[in-house]
């Protein structure tokens, strides 16, 4: 073996040649595998945003719509709950939403784009659960000041009805307004506001 | 000392990782005259492979449920399609492994055949062998019920055909079936137990033996197309005269054998997946229906010699056991091999002419069953079956009476030699022409 | 090796066109359909065709409609003219129809189309759908040529118009069945007796066409890809290692 000299030069060229070759082969076979992690066509049909007609919804009714596995609730708020609005503000956590849990759009005192409807991710903010929907004034268990909103039984967080959250109790940010826009008046988009 | 170096050392005080290297690899010293029939020992591991990690990543997108889903598809067979469409990457995933099924039976007849032709089943080989038989029926088990997983008609009346003919066994057989069923009919009960012993008990038997088959080959050294015991001639520092080490030389050897691999089988994932339905039925794209048997059941591919086998043998004394009985000695009868040669020499090339002429009965028995196995039943088939496999028994039950002074003219050199090219020629015009004469005989008869 | 490796493909060469045929159906020869995957018009045509005439009775559960973006649809395109109403554009192709009813109406659900192509192919499929004949012993009025005694009615036939089955025995005595056209539909005419049928098979091609695309509508991608694969392994990776073990090897004598 070996009396011949031997061109190591050559020899190194293609070795490294080879092994770059090789490493690129790998790359390229790892690709689908790692692709096949991302979300597939059924998670992103699932995930695509959801048109609901809003024609039929009546003053004070609540709707739930799911949204990537997520309820979303459609509150049409009457015109005494707009009013009773601020009235909670001085008891609120974070009254003025500055807290990024809305599009720029909902930063105001109904965290919504029309006043009269609210839509909200019913999904609460401290350990996902999904609070219950509270309209009635000044129930036993809840105290006489009241005024209609959400209420978490897993842990008794409290919400008004702009879904925003109480000062003292375990949930820490107001509830999340999802991205959303009105196709016309009696059609809502949810998911996508582009 | 580099830092490199001081590593190696830390790891080599705790674990023997250069010694490993060195005994498996480096100073591995395997014959210099190894042809091209030596490349598919490593693409059997490079397949392998293959299988287990698209294997890992189909199982997490794969529902083995046999129940129907809303819109009247079963959930196991919707999943796949749905690895095919929905999952990113997932058609090639797939495709990759149903190729890698049918390349890895390939690669195995091919690797078993040159121990055939070569002797590497002799002394002191026997345990190699014993060991690549094991792993050859672990590969069939594994086919068998992977083969089910994907829910399709063929899936399920392959399985219902397979698990029927243990009923056939006297006394136990009809409650073994309904035993390895767990349940009447095939059913989600067994779809589930088939896809647990799929994807983790046999692949775990299967791993360890690949291991005790390399433990065993490296134990006593690779044989080579001469069957010249490479050990028995050593220079001053005890390495084989006619011996090099594994790497460098046979691991760049095997990449070039890799290389021409992944270009076939990339050519069937990108062009053929399906093979012209030898890989993919066509019926298994139906879904699988309980009620409704398709006109004509065959196995794939890499199992047809061996139910032919079962097809050729009639049932007489009032059971149909004697077609098992036949198919399963078809395989095991494999592994006796080294104890029915009864030859001296090794290598084709220096046996005598009763062992070429029965090898080439039996390469013609053996593509010929294949062919037959793939094809409805007529008289006239079955008849050549019948004469097929009694020419496959008699190639090795009669090998202890044929082989016994059978020496060629061309002594065993001490030395290995050169491979001659027009030799590996004319085997592979008698493979070509066998297979052209058993279609054009299958389907005229 | 080099001339081992040449007769080794040489041999396969001989090998394959014949193994490859030997499963082939036992069947009459079916003709070739027209089709062609890259012809995204056809394509489109072939997927307005199939959601006004099948979609109705069968699904086709494995598709989602904005996968029809790949045929040159845009997803407008895609909601204007073939989402059914209340569907979204990342659903499944299913029909409202409950199995259990069509099973009682029809007799059998009709079957997911999914991977239709794939089990028949596209060939009789092409054949199918140009086979229906009046056949007054069926409840449904027609039978098919190539699935006698078929469940489905003809759904097209105001496009096809009728045919008649005619048999015929040719020079070798067999028995030869032929489907004639009487009644000239939409897409067929009827001239001095002379039919021109040119038109429906076009479409009936459309439609093949659509139902392969549907079997694996990643098939035009494996292709592309596949070339590119192929080349990289054949220009870059194989006369790479070919040259590394040449060179090694010149040590081994």
């Amino acid at each position: 073996m070996s009396e011949q000299q031997v061109d190591t030069g050559r020899r190194r060229f293609l070795t490294v040649a080879t092994s770059a070759v090789g490493g690129v082969a790998v790359a390229g076979v790892a690709t689908p595998f790692l692709m096949s992690f991302f979300p597939s066509e059924r998670a992103k049909a699932a995930g695509a945003p959801v048109e609901v007609d809003i024609s039929k919804l009546e003053p004070g009714q609540k709707i739930n719509v799911e949204w990537r596995g997520k309820p979303v609730w459609l509150l049409s708020r009457t015109k005494q709950q707009i009013a009773d609005l601020p009235k909670n503000d001085p008891k609120l956590a974070d009254p003025k939403s500055e807290v990024e849990q809305q599009p720029k759009y909902c930063q105001n005192e109904g965290r919504s784009i029309k006043p009269e409807l609210l839509v909200a991710v019913g999904i609460c903010t401290h350990l996902g659960c999904s609070p219950t929907f509270r309209p009635d004034l000044a129930p036993a268990d809840l105290g006489p000041e009241w005024l209609g909103g959400f209420y978490c039984p897993c842990h008794g967080s409290k919400f008004d009805l702009a879904a925003r959250v109480f000062k003292g109790v375990p949930a820490p940010k107001n509830l999340e307004i999802p991205p959303h826009k009105y196709l016309s008046d009696t059609r809502l988009l949810i998911g996508d506001d582009k | 000392m580099s830092k490199g170096q001081k590593l190696l050392n830390w790891i080599d005080d705790r674990f023997p990782l250069s010694s490993m290297l060195k005994e498996h690899v480096t100073e591995y010293y395997a014959p210099k005259n190894f042809n091209f029939w030596y490349f598919f020992g490593s693409l059997a591991m490079l397949v392998l492979v293959i299988q287990i990690v698209t294997g890992i990543f189909l199982t997490m997108n794969y529902k083995p449920d046999g129940t129907l889903n809303g819109a009247g598809i079963p959930v196991a067979f919707a999943s796949v399609e749905y690895i095919m469409r929905d999952v990113a990457g997932g058609w090639i995933i797939r495709y990759m492994h149903s190729t890698g099924a049918s390349m890895f039976f390939v690669v195995v007849y091919l690797h078993m055949f040159r121990g055939l032709i070569y002797g590497s089943y002799k002394q002191p080989r026997e345990l190699v062998w014993v060991f690549g038989c094991l792993i050859f029926l672990c590969l069939m088990a594994e086919a068998f019920m992977g083969y089910l997983l994907p829910w399709g008609q063929m899936s399920f009346w392959g399985a219902q055909v397979i698990v029927n003919l243990f009923g056939s066994i006297p006394v136990i057989g009809p409650d073994l079936s309904v035993w390895i069923r767990g349940d009447f009919v095939v059913s989600d009960a067994t779809l589930n137990r088939f896809f647990a012993l799929h994807v983790i008990a046999v692949p775990l038997v299967l791993l360890a033996l690949v291991v005790a088959h390399l433990i065993a080959l490296h134990e006593v050294g690779s044989n080579n197309p001469d069957g010249v015991e490479i050990k028995k001639l050593k220079d001053e520092k005890g390495i084989p005269l006619d011996g090099i080490p594994f790497h460098p030389y046979y691991t760049v050897k095997d990449i070039f054998g890799v290389a021409v691999f992944l270009i076939v089988f990339s050519a069937i994932v990108f062009f053929l997946p399906e093979m012209g339905g030898y890989f993919l039925e066509h019926p298994n794209f139906d879904q699988a229906d309980p009620l409704k048997t398709p006109p004509h059941i065959a196995p794939v591919w890499y199992f047809t010699p061996f139910y032919a086998i079962l097809r050729a043998i009639p049932s007489f004394l009032g059971t149909q056991v004697w077609g098992v009985i036949g198919m399963g000695a078809a395989v095991v009868v494999i592994a006796f091999l080294p104890w029915l040669d009864r030859s001296p020499i090794k290598s084709i090339r220096y046996r005598g002419p009763k062992f070429k002429f029965m090898l080439v009965l039996f390469i013609i028995a053996f593509i010929g069953l294949g062919m037959l196995g793939a094809m409805p039943p007529t008289a006239g088939r079955t008849l050549i079956s019948q004469i097929l496999s009694f020419v496959y028994f008699a190639f090795f039950l009669g090998m202890p009476f044929y082989t016994k002074n059978d020496v060629g003219s061309v002594p065993v050199p001490t030395r290995v030699t050169e491979t001659n090219g027009k030799r590996q020629l004319q085997f592979l015009v008698l493979v070509a022409v066998t297979i052209i004469a058993a279609y054009l005989f299958g389907t005229n008869v | 090796m080099k001339s081992k490796i040449r007769h080794l493909i040489a041999a396969m060469a001989l090998v394959l066109p014949v193994s490859g045929t030997v499963l082939a159906n036992e069947g009459p020869a079916l003709e070739k359909a027209p089709i062609d995957i890259q012809d995204t018009e056809s394509l489109q045509r072939g997927a307005q065709l199939f959601s006004n005439y099948c979609l109705s009775c069968h699904s086709a559960s494995a598709m989602r409609y904005n996968r029809l973006e790949d045929i040159g649809l845009s997803e407008e395109q895609i909601k204007a003219n073939l989402l059914p109403d209340g569907a979204k554009i990342g659903d499944q192709m299913n029909v409202s129809m409950d199995k259990k009813d069509a099973k009682v109406w029809l007799g059998a659900p009709p079957p997911d189309l999914s991977l239709i192509a794939r089990s028949r192919g596209a060939d009789y499929l092409y054949a199918y759908l140009r086979g229906f004949y009046r056949d007054p012993t069926r409840p449904t009025g027609w039978n098919n040529l190539v699935f006698d005694k078929v469940g489905m009615p003809h759904v097209l036939w105001e496009m096809q118009g009728e045919q008649v089955l005619k048999t015929e025995k040719n020079a070798a005595g067999h028995e030869e069945h032929k489907l004639e056209l009487v009644k000239a539909g939409s897409l067929t005419k009827l001239e001095n007796g002379k039919a021109n049928t040119v038109e429906f098979d076009k479409r009936m091609a459309d439609l093949t066409n659509y139902l392969v695309f549907i079997g694996e509508p990643a098939q035009v991608k494996r292709h592309q890809i596949g070339y590119v694969v192929l080349m990289f392994l054949g220009l870059l990776l194989l006369p790479l290692t070919y040259f590394l073990k040449k060179e090694y090897w010149k040590d081994v004598h």
